[in-house]
């Protein structure tokens, strides 16, 4: 199957049935009508929008679609405007070429982190990488590292399963008794974990994470993360605190972690993962002596 | 078949809170989402959460500014509740580790926000959203409540009584996306609709791709009323390329807009002279596209919005999200230029009809947050009110699913030949000779009067009826692409049921959505396979889209006066000798029906005065 815009979504075929109701032949109008607008559209994608086009090349796969079983790649030709993402360019080329091209997106903001992907070999959000930032062609792929359910739609299975072994709950020792009594928290202390806090769940760091590509059970950069917010967050209590440090130090866990950053570089809200690994160490070790 | 007590629907905030409302009351819980709950767009609200927390506020403060805010289009008992129980949710959310921006004394800080007369807004930051989301998912998580992500709540499963005050609700049907399953899910208890807003049938708009208003219309099509769908908001401050939200919050924190004259427009034009652009977000709007409109925007197309003299440090502290929006999303350094900015679709003040428990007419049904309807925000949604309408209504919704015994609500729902009816000039609903695959037989079937099935049969036959339409999608060899019927969708609402309503345009929109509707009735699905099939997903999407962007005009055309949100042309004024009243549309078996319902301003202890809106 090609994507070349030219030779994708003709319906010239069905031109020739005959019209049997007035109702009908209007439907039959308005298909002709919107198949010559696409293939308009297409024309001018590759002539008059000549050198403003950019080529995608996208990672296919489909386990139950002839064609599609044995990954490959698809290349489309998109308008180029500028401010265009790879997301907006992906969802024209799916609207305009192939409505099968699947991706995760929602919010298109850089929160919801549905839509990371490797473009040109970097874990990225699809949603807040600007086309002319790269190099052309884009070449987009699913993150590395994980199973592909289909085109650029990975399984997050494992790495939601990750993110909830750490506790990621609040669960302080106790609570203020009074009536809409809130706990205290220092400035500080919120500026501590703040960073922490920015994790959208995007996949990128553990996808870029060499570690985490060679032990399945180690916990990765975003669970570790979501522990360290909340043993850095003094409302909750020391019992709890330690409990938290038992699941950080396991054989899994921070201790695995070998300082290479790919994590970090990667991180869409930009969170210092690296240091919070390492911060966690150093807390680990300060127990650890306090016990000897 | 998957079978719960309760079933909640949607996994942002309101779906999330009821959920665990509902198991603290000892329901066996199932949340149903088509994304992971941590995607939803509960997540990209950035403002903050009102609530009457401090010495010198109060809840009746709270009460009053909101109900001058809907200019007077709340119904008070909504509205009273709402005030009383947000300042217990927040702290809920604070004992449940919210990273609320802090005071130097360690309490939670609020801020001014438009239309409030108290600066009542909890926050984190100007992401306050993403971390309510992320602590209530937390704590579903603790709960090991059982969630379904990425499944696709296609319809529900509701008998067939004439009357919809008769029917009832018995779950819903679902496909795996990831693997094309198609499930029935009997809810024992009830059903919670939390499937957030309806924002896709624009095309300029904050809302997420994913917002396309399934709830509120699988809830029509089952007979439920939808009320003030015309109460749309536009938010005065988006990013004019992507229509990505700037937070009121930086208008709370002393930003200031100017039009292309550098000219500080709110008060030097006088739109309002009192509190300039901290005005509603409605005024500020209108206020914006008039600069526009009579050639002092920039480029014809917005107007700029300035934080550079709050300075790096209160900016980065308070607004740095904000930073990384305007530089991602437009290319624009806050901290050096002003933010280019325009109003864009935001939020439906309007829903699915419920009472102050989130029940609907149907029983067994519920509904909450954006989708719903109690009517909390009237004809304008205060900034910082809806992130607290998630949980005050999401956790009494659940509760009550559950089965607590609470006081007889206030409010009535259901449609009554009581009420006052009135007649569409315009053809609205099913197109002739609709069998196709477009219309699920959901609404009024063969059953007759009294629908004698079990309900572990209402499911069943909701499945297979479901099995039908996404077979018949999936064998069509060819037709139309609903994504070229969605993109002509959203453009004549854009263009026609906008800020500004003329006649002419509301009914170039229906015409519009009739035509769309016909289209729609060839519609196919190319992409045939089972695995991840958003192609069948976002065609089933692009129905919903149709039913809601025409219960918004129906309503819009028929509400011939200027209140709130809702600005028409030919009528310049509020008139609340004819119009104290919400406008209802029942689906009415594919012939919309167009009556009203009495706006109720007597509250728990007091009675509201509708008064001259000025800000």
């Amino acid at each position: 199957m090609s994507t070349k815009p030219s030779q994708s979504e003709t319906e010239t075929e069905t031109d020739t049935e005959p019209a049997t109701t007035g109702h009908q032949q209007r439907r039959l109008d308005d298909k002709r009508a919107r198949a010559d607008d696409r293939d308009e559209a297409a024309a001018q994608a590759e002539t008059e929008f000549d050198g403003e086009t950019v080529e995608l090349k996208v990672f296919r796969y489909d386990p139950e679609i002839a064609g599609k079983e044995e990954p490959r790649f698809d290349t489309f030709t998109v308008p180029f405007e500028t401010g265009m993402t790879v997301l907006d360019a992906l969802i024209f080329a799916r609207d305009s070429y192939d409505s099968s091209l699947t991706f995760r997106h929602s919010c298109r903001q850089a929160v919801c982190g549905s839509d990371a992907f490797f473009v040109n070999g970097s874990q990225r959000l699809g949603c807040q990488t600007q086309i002319e930032d790269l190099e052309w062609p884009v070449r987009v792929e699913p993150l590395p590292h994980s199973d592909v359910v289909k085109d650029l739609v990975v399984e997050m299975d494992h790495f939601y399963d990750q993110m909830e072994s750490v506790d990621p709950f609040f669960d302080p020792d106790d609570l203020p008794d009074g009536e809409l009594e809130e706990q205290r928290q220092s400035r500080q202390n919120r500026e501590n974990i703040k960073l922490s806090t920015r994790c959208i769940w995007c996949g990128a760091c553990m996808s870029s994470c060499n570690i985490a590509a060679g032990d399945n059970k180690y916990l990765g950069p975003a669970a570790i993360n979501k522990a360290y917010r909340f043993y850095m967050d003094d409302r909750e209590g020391s019992e709890k605190r330690q409990e938290r440090l038992e699941i950080i130090e396991q054989e899994h866990g921070v201790w695995r972690c070998q300082t290479q950053f790919s994590c970090t570089d990667v991180c869409p809200k930009d969170i210092p993962l690296t240091e919070h690994i390492q911060e966690l160490k150093r807390e680990a070790v300060k127990e650890n002596l306090k016990f000897w | 078949m998957y079978e719960h007590d309760v079933i909640v629907v949607g996994g942002g905030g309101a779906g999330l809170r009821a959920a665990i409302a509902a198991q603290e009351e000892g329901a066996d819980v199932a949340i149903v989402t088509k994304l992971h709950p941590v995607r939803s767009h509960t997540g990209a609200a950035e403002g903050g959460i009102n609530a009457a927390l401090r010495d010198g506020d109060s809840w009746e403060d709270h009460a009053y500014d909101t109900m001058k805010g809907s200019d007077y289009l709340g119904d008070a008992p909504a509205i009273d509740t709402f005030a009383k129980t947000a300042p217990d949710e927040v702290i809920q959310l604070e004992h449940w580790g919210m990273p609320f921006s802090r005071e130097d004394d360690g309490r939670v800080s609020q801020r001014p926000f438009g239309g409030l007369s108290f600066p009542r807004t909890t926050y984190a930051g100007a992401e306050t959203g993403h971390h309510m989301l992320h602590t209530l998912y937390e704590q579903v998580v603790k709960r090991g409540i059982e969630v379904y992500d990425e499944w696709y709540v296609s319809e529900l499963a509701v008998t067939d009584e004439d009357n919809p005050n008769d029917r009832e609700c018995h779950g819903v049907v679902a496909w795996d996306v990831q693997s094309g399953e198609i499930a029935g899910f009997k809810a024992s208890d009830s059903v919670i609709l939390a499937t957030g807003g309806i924002g896709q049938a624009f095309d300029h708009t904050t809302n997420a791709v994913a917002n396309t208003g399934d709830g509120v219309a699988m809830a029509y099509r089952a007979g439920v009323p939808v009320e003030d769908m015309e109460m749309i908001q536009f938010h005065p401050t988006t990013l004019p390329s992507t229509g990505v939200l700037i937070s009121e919050g930086v208008r709370g924190e002393g930003g200031i807009l100017y039009n292309g004259e550098g000219e500080r427009f709110m008060f030097e034009h006088g739109y309002a002279t009192n509190d300039g652009e901290l005005a509603s977000r409605d005024v500020v709007s209108r206020a914006e596209l008039t600069e526009i409109n009579e050639g002092r925007g920039v480029d014809d197309e917005h107007i700029y919005l300035d934080m550079r003299h709050l300075g790096e440090e209160r900016i980065t502290d308070r607004l740095e999200n904000i930073l990384h929006l305007a530089e991602d999303f437009e290319g624009v350094n806050g901290l050096e230029e002003p933010m280019p900015v325009k109003p864009g679709q935001h939020y439906a003040m309007g829903g699915i009809e419920t009472n102050e428990f989130g029940e609907t007419c149907v029983s067994g049904l519920y509904a909450a947050g954006e989708c719903a309807c109690v009517s909390l925000h009237g004809a304008n949604r205060l900034g910082g009110n809806a992130l607290p309408e998630l949980i005050v209504f999401g956790a009494l919704a659940g509760r009550h699913a559950a089965g607590k015994e609470m006081a007889d609500p206030l409010i009535e729902t259901g449609p009554s030949d009581a009420l006052e009816h009135d007649e569409l000039s315009v053809p609205t609903g099913a197109p002739d000779g609709d069998a196709g695959v477009a219309e699920p037989a959901t609404d009024g079937g063969a059953q007759g009067a009294v629908d004698t099935r079990a309900p572990t049969d209402v499911v069943a036959d909701t499945a297979t009826t479901e099995e039908e339409r996404i077979e018949a999608l999936l064998g069509r060899e060819d037709g139309v692409n609903h994504a070229d019927v969605r993109a002509d969708l959203q453009q004549s609402m854009t263009e026609n049921v906008n800020v500004f309503r003329t006649e002419d345009g509301l009914k170039q929109a229906l015409a519009d959505i009739q035509d769309a509707r016909k289209r729609y009735q060839d519609v196919y699905v190319a992409d045939k396979s089972r695995t991840f099939n958003t192609d069948l997903q976002h065609t089933i999407e692009t129905r919903n889209l149709l039913d809601v962007a025409e219960m918004i005009t129906i309503g819009a055309l028929a509400r011939d006066e200027f209140r709130g949100a809702h600005w028409r042309k030919e009528h310049q004024e509020r008139k609340d000798d004819e119009w104290l009243k919400h406008t209802m549309v029942s689906w009415n078996d594919g012939d919309p029906d167009l009556w009203y319902r009495p706006v109720l301003l007597e509250g728990h202890d007091d009675t509201y005065e509708p008064k001259t809106r000025s800000y």
